[in-house]
Order: structure tokens, then sequence, then C-alpha cells
């Protein structure tokens, strides 16, 4: 089931222009790339987009950018405060007179999951918080893939990562659960909040114009798949992407105003088996031997996860299908 | 001295007049975190933000990471900008500091001197403010409270230069300064005005019509060793900036200011150099050692960043002894300063007969007449050319008498206790 859109209703009503121009030095099929390129046609121009370390502050590099808007390169921490420095920059000269208002840009901060989940998590807890207005797209490609995919507290229950390796000892892997950003982010109150997939690009781009009708903090999380990182054939990125919305693994959904709705509910949720075992990451869970109990865990969590949607939300949405 | 018309004379501390130099510099932006002994300073700023005083946004951050990274982006963005911290969020806040200057975006921050944890304390020495010698930033050491208000102005004009586009750290110490009211002159906005005119654009500010990259990643150390080197010649441009401010400030505001600051230097054989509020109590115990028929100066580091080494060996040249109190530590070395100093005298054909190292006041222990006696003593004892393997500590022995009972109450060893001599070098009367 999918929600019904207002903005976006199909790839023909998206923006042409490009804000970025191919010719990056990212790896071949890097889904964080393709989620800012899709965000930023959303939007559609007048942009600064103010960066955290990570695998896209690679994106710039002097004297290259392949971004048609302002760039600029913060800190791992501190992104969100370098959106508060122009954010408010802007502000004051135009209140002040000395910049005309035609000139004013969006404010987009993009961070992967490790700065939005673990070192930059203060600036932008403070950032919401102070209802700075600004765009945030968190690009979660499970793990701190920059520097060769370690784990981070965004790295899945039984992937492998550089620092969380499978052996006899601990055959699991990453042996914590995924942090929940977005509930993190929704006890903030911010106006709005959305998941985002590229295999989705009018659910995604549907959800960045919502957002704009919003002052305050509007704060995206993408499923961000990762070739190297997760190991599959570049070109199954998109069917990795889609494997992810139809188990149930990535959740598309959006809060406004704090009111959570799913945007796609998968009718009948293939079983977490068919993708996870679509990427190397997830290999030591079926050889040497099949660990039955890890992946009984990362199934119940899942079904947990739906049944409480289920719960909480069905009915809500049946009846606001009954009133409409 | 007759004031100039306009300015208003009062009793005022370090950080009240921190807060008067932002707001007479027409601040725009001021991103704040409180940090004891600096937050008096955002409390003043955030108090005439909110009355309309000021005109822009005080804004508080997160942490002293946040604010330095907010407080660059607005510079680069075109807002005059201030921002004060203290100690721990310097440090907190390095990382920022080295990228902002990177940026070369300017604005002013003000650090209130205190000691680095552990262990944790209070009052002040300069190893905050010297852990960030090597990012880029200007730094000017103030004295006193009227020059904790006036390097603001300079500061402001300094960082905005063309040629500089650097921020500039304002350093007072905590307590000494930062609480301690001493009378103070505040010009008139239109004094002000004629010295530091409204912020230019600079050359790359973020806008709709304008897009460009800031602070984009370079690859291989051809470029990077560039735009580093970039960042040293602009600071070093700060030193001829700085004479034509001091020139234009004493026309305007009557008062004269130099990179290094010279006391009784011009018959003196012997030279206390130091930085920072400390410089006082040098100047009243050479008054005394005057007095007694020594003739000893006082040379003042008032500008540390860029490092004014011709000022420096101008000054010291041809003495008889020097010795550099340095209100740091680098443990292992000992005094950053003489580090310095040394490096710009000793190679000099007319560098001072014997230089010497002393390191006192190390979290605001009171440096003592009996302190400053000692190390002219010793500076009339030493050899000509004899150098100190290590620094000496400046300590009495009515620290020592403070100090032992408190770590015997807290339980350490006989053997963890120094013996008073090792301990002490200086006996108090």
């Amino acid at each position: 089931m999918k929600a019904q859109r207002e903005f976006i209703h199909n790839l023909k009503e998206l923006p042409r222009d490009e804000l970025l121009a191919p010719g990056s030095p990212m790896c071949a099929g890097c889904g964080g790339l393709l989620a800012l390129r899709l965000l930023l046609k959303a939007l559609d121009g007048n942009v600064v987009v103010v960066n955290a370390a990570g695998c896209l502050t690679l994106l710039a590099v002097y004297p290259f950018t392949p971004l048609r808007c302002s760039w600029l390169y913060t800190t791992m921490g501190s992104a969100a405060a370098g959106a508060q420095g122009i954010r408010d920059a802007l502000d004051v000269l135009i209140a002040k007179g000395r910049l005309p208002a035609a000139e004013d840009l969006h404010v987009v901060v993009v961070a992967g999951d490790g700065s939005t989940l673990d070192i930059g998590l203060s600036s932008l807890s403070g950032a919401i918080h102070r209802g700075l207005d600004f765009y945030y797209l968190c690009y979660d490609n499970e793990a701190y893939g920059n520097t060769g995919f370690q784990m981070s507290s965004a790295s899945p229950l039984g992937s492998q990562t550089a620092t969380s390796p499978p052996t006899k000892a601990q055959p699991t892997g990453t042996m914590l659960q995924k942090k929940d950003i977005f509930e993190i982010w929704r006890a903030h109150h911010p106006p709005y909040i959305a998941t985002l997939s590229t295999a989705d690009p009018v659910d995604l781009a549907e959800k960045v114009r919502r957002s704009m009708q919003f002052r305050g903090p509007k704060l995206f999380t993408a499923f961000a798949t990762c070739p190297p990182g997760w190991g599959y054939d570049p070109s199954q990125g998109h069917h990795i992407a889609k494997l992810a919305l139809d188990t149930g693994v990535w959740p598309l959904k959006e809060a406004t105003q704090g009111q959570v709705r799913h945007t796609y509910i998968p009718d009948r949720r293939r079983p977490v088996e068919d993708y996870i075992c679509s990427q190397r990451r997830f290999n030591h869970l079926f050889s040497p031997r099949r660990q039955d109990v890890v992946l009984h865990q990362i199934q119940s969590s899942i079904d947990a996860y739906w049944n409480e949607v289920a719960q909480c939300e069905m009915p809500r949405l049946s009846t606001k299908r009954a009133i409409s | 001295m007759v004031s100039p018309p306009g300015t208003e004379r009062r009793m005022m501390t370090g950080n009240a007049a921190a807060a008067w130099g932002a707001r007479l510099a027409d601040v725009d932006y001021v991103p704040a975190f409180p940090i004891t002994p600096q937050t008096e300073i955002i409390e003043d700023l955030a108090a005439w933000f909110a009355e309309g005083a000021m005109r822009g946004k005080f804004i508080t951050l997160d942490s002293e990471h946040s604010m330095i990274t907010a407080a660059g982006a607005a510079a680069a963005t075109g807002c005059r900008v201030l921002t004060a911290t203290s100690s721990q969020g310097l440090l907190y806040g390095l990382e920022a500091l080295y990228t902002v200057a990177g940026w070369r975006v300017p604005f002013v921050l003000v650090n209130v001197s205190r000691g680095l944890a552990a262990p944790i304390t209070l009052e002040p020495d300069h190893n905050d403010v010297l852990a960030a010698r090597d990012t880029g930033c200007i730094q000017i050491h103030a004295e006193t409270c009227q020059e904790v208000l006036d390097s603001i102005l300079f500061a402001h004009r300094i960082a905005e230069d063309p040629r500089v586009r650097l921020p500039v750290i304002v350093n007072m110490d905590g307590f000494y300064l930062s609480f301690t009211r001493e009378p103070v002159e505040i010009p008139s906005m239109e004094q002000v005005r004629d010295f530091l005119p409204p912020i230019r654009s600079g050359p790359a500010e973020f806008r709709a019509s304008k897009p460009m990259a800031q602070g984009v990643a370079v690859l291989g150390g051809a470029l990077y060793s560039h735009f580093r080197h970039q960042t040293h010649l602009a600071a070093r441009n700060a030193l001829v900036v700085h004479a034509e401010a001091a020139r234009d400030f004493a026309d305007i505001f009557g008062r004269s200011y130099q990179l290094v600051d010279h006391h009784l230097l011009e018959d003196a054989e012997f030279v206390i150099v130091m930085a920072g509020s400390f410089a006082t109590k040098a100047r009243a115990a050479i008054e005394v050692l005057r007095a007694e028929g020594k003739r000893v100066g006082l040379l003042r580091l008032r500008m540390i960043r860029p490092w004014p080494a011709t000022a420096v060996v101008a000054a010291l040249a041809g003495r008889r002894g020097v010795a550099v109190i340095d209100q740091n530590l680098s443990p292992g070395l000992g005094g950053i300063l003489f580090q310095e100093v040394a490096a710009s005298v000793l190679p000099k054909s007319d560098c001072p007969g014997v230089l010497r190292s002393f390191v006192g006041g190390l979290g605001g222990k009171d440096i003592s007449l009996a302190e400053f006696r000692h190390v002219i003593e010793s500076l009339e004892r030493a050899r000509p050319g004899e150098v100190a393997d290590s620094p000496e500590l400046l300590y009495t022995e009515a620290d020592w008498r403070q100090v032992q009972p408190l770590l015997k109450l807290a339980g350490a060893h006989e053997s963890a206790i120094p013996a008073p001599e090792a301990q002490a070098k200086v006996v108090t009367a």
C-alpha cells in the first residue's frame, strides 16, 4: 500500500535540472550519491550543502566540484552547527538590509550515519532543538564507509564490518542493534522527518516537497546502498534497495509534527533472508554454518516493528480512508 | 591625558570590557557557550541583543566545537562575528578552530585563560590559549581591562583586513582580569567607526547568485602545503596590519599599542619577558627592585601570533640577562614562550649574555615579589653564556607549607612527597 501523493506523482514530475553533475570520485553505484542527487533535484536550486566528514566529502576535491550549488565542508562532528552559522548569517544580513532576499539559500546538511548517529549527534540535537530552518540528509550506508567500512551505531545486527568481523569466538559480526535515529529525531519534535529510499524516487521527492512547507528542521535519513562495504555488484543497488523495502528492513515513513505515517506498507513482506543473502556482509550467517538464532532475531525484530505499525497506525489509516 | 569627546570612563571587569568591545564593534552575530570564567561576557551580550542595544543574533550553541564552527560559517557568509570561551572549551573546539582558520574567515574569539584539567581548576595559566598557537589564528594577549576592550577593536580590524582574513583570539587572564574591575574608557560609536569601518565583503561568501565551494578537500601534499603556507603568510601580514591599526588607534583614541610592550627597558640590564595580566605583578616588582638600584625592565608580549621576532630581538639585544617567565608548561620540555624567545634571540650576535627559563603562575598561583627577586638574582649570579638545561619552577616555601599537609591529608605516601628543597626554590621571609 502506498500513501497518496500531493506534489510529485510520478518520475516525470521531477525537475529535469541537475544540481549534481556527473563525474565525481564516488564508488560506482553509491546509494548516498543518488539520494543526494534526488534530494537536490526536488529542492530545485539555491542550495548550500554543509558537509560532515564522510564518503561524500570527496565530492568536492580542489579545484573541482560536481555541484552546481554551494558547498562548505565543516568537520565530522559539527555540520549542523555550520548550517546554523550560515542560516543565521543569511537571516541577519537580510534583516539588516545588507543582502537582497533573492540571494537566500536552502541550507542542507549532508552527513553519513557515523556523523549523524555518533560523533555529530550532539551538534545535530542542538540544531533541531533550536528550531534551525534547514534540511538534513543522512546517507545511511550502515558503517564508517569512507574509512573502510568500520562499525557505526547504524550497523545492523549480524552484519560484518572491518571492526566487527565474525570469528569463531564471535560468529555474529555486529552484535548490537541499529540505533533508531528516526525516533531520536522525533523526540526533538521537529516539523518534519522522513526516511527515504532511492528505490522509490517519487516517494523521496514527494517527501522533500512536503517538507518544504515547514519552517524548522526537516530531517531525512536515506537508505544508502554501498557496493564495496556491503559486498554486491554495483548493478544490483536498485534491486537491493527494493528488497530492503519489500522485506520491511527499511520502512518508508514520515513524521509530520510528530505524527508518524508509513508511506509504503508492503502487503506481504518477503522474508528478510531474501535481502540478507544478497550481500557479502551477511555471508557468515549462512556459511560455514547457518546461524539460525541470529537470523531469527533479525526477522523477529522486523516482524515486531511491523506488528506495532499494524496496531498503532493501520487502524488510524483505515479510519482516514473510511472518512475520505 | 584628556579623553576624546564622547568617551565615558567606568569601572568594569575584563569580561564587561570584552562585551563592550563587541558592542562597539557592532558585531552582528554571537554564537555562545558558557564556561567559567568567560560566562559574563556572553551574559552581557545576550542581554544587549535581547533589549535591542545590539542588532543581529545571539545564540547559545551545544558546545564550543559547534560554537566555533557556527562562528566560522557565519563569518564565511559575511557577518561580523564574535564569540568567547575559556580553557576546556577552547580545547573542545580546537579541531573547529583549525578548520575555520583554514577557511580564511575573519572573526574574533575572546579566550579567558584558565588552567587545563586534570586536575580541574578555575584560575589562569596560558596552556589553553597556547594550545591554539598553531591553528592559524592571530593571538593578542591583554594585560589590562582597557587593553581587552581596545584589542577587540584591533582584532576585528586585523581579522577583516584582506591581507589577513584569519580569526583573531584576544586573550585575557581568568579572575585577574575577567573578574577584576579597573577603570576603562568606553569610546563613542563614532570614534570606533573611524577606526573600524563596517565589515567588507570577502572574496567568497554564500550567495544564491554565486554558487561556490569552500573548505574543500585537497589531494596530495603539494596543495595542502600551499594553502597552509598561505595561512602562514597571511598571519605574518598581521604584523604590518597591526602597525597601521596602532597608528590610527593612537590618533583616534590617544592610546598606543605595539606588538610588544616595553617597560623601563631603556637602561635595563636585566629584562623579564612575560605575557598577560601577571606582567602587572612584574611591573610592581620592578618598581621595588629599581628602588634598590637594580636596572630591571619588562618586555611584555602582546601579539604572540604572528610571533613578533624582530621586535623581541630588538628589545633584548645586548642585555646582560633575560628571564622568560612562562605561565604555561609543556611537560618534558618547559616553558613554551621561552623556546620561541630563545629561537629568536640566540642566533643573533648581540643576544643576551644570559637567557633563563622560569615557569610560574600555573593555575593562577601568585608570583610574589620574592619570586621576581629570585629571578633577577639568578640572572645576576649566572655566568655569561650559561644555558640552564631545564626551567625553574617558581614555587615558594609558603606555597609548599600550604600544599604539604593537604598531600598528607589525602594519604600521599611519604615517598611521593618531595623534599622541601626539591620543591621550593624561593625562600620567603
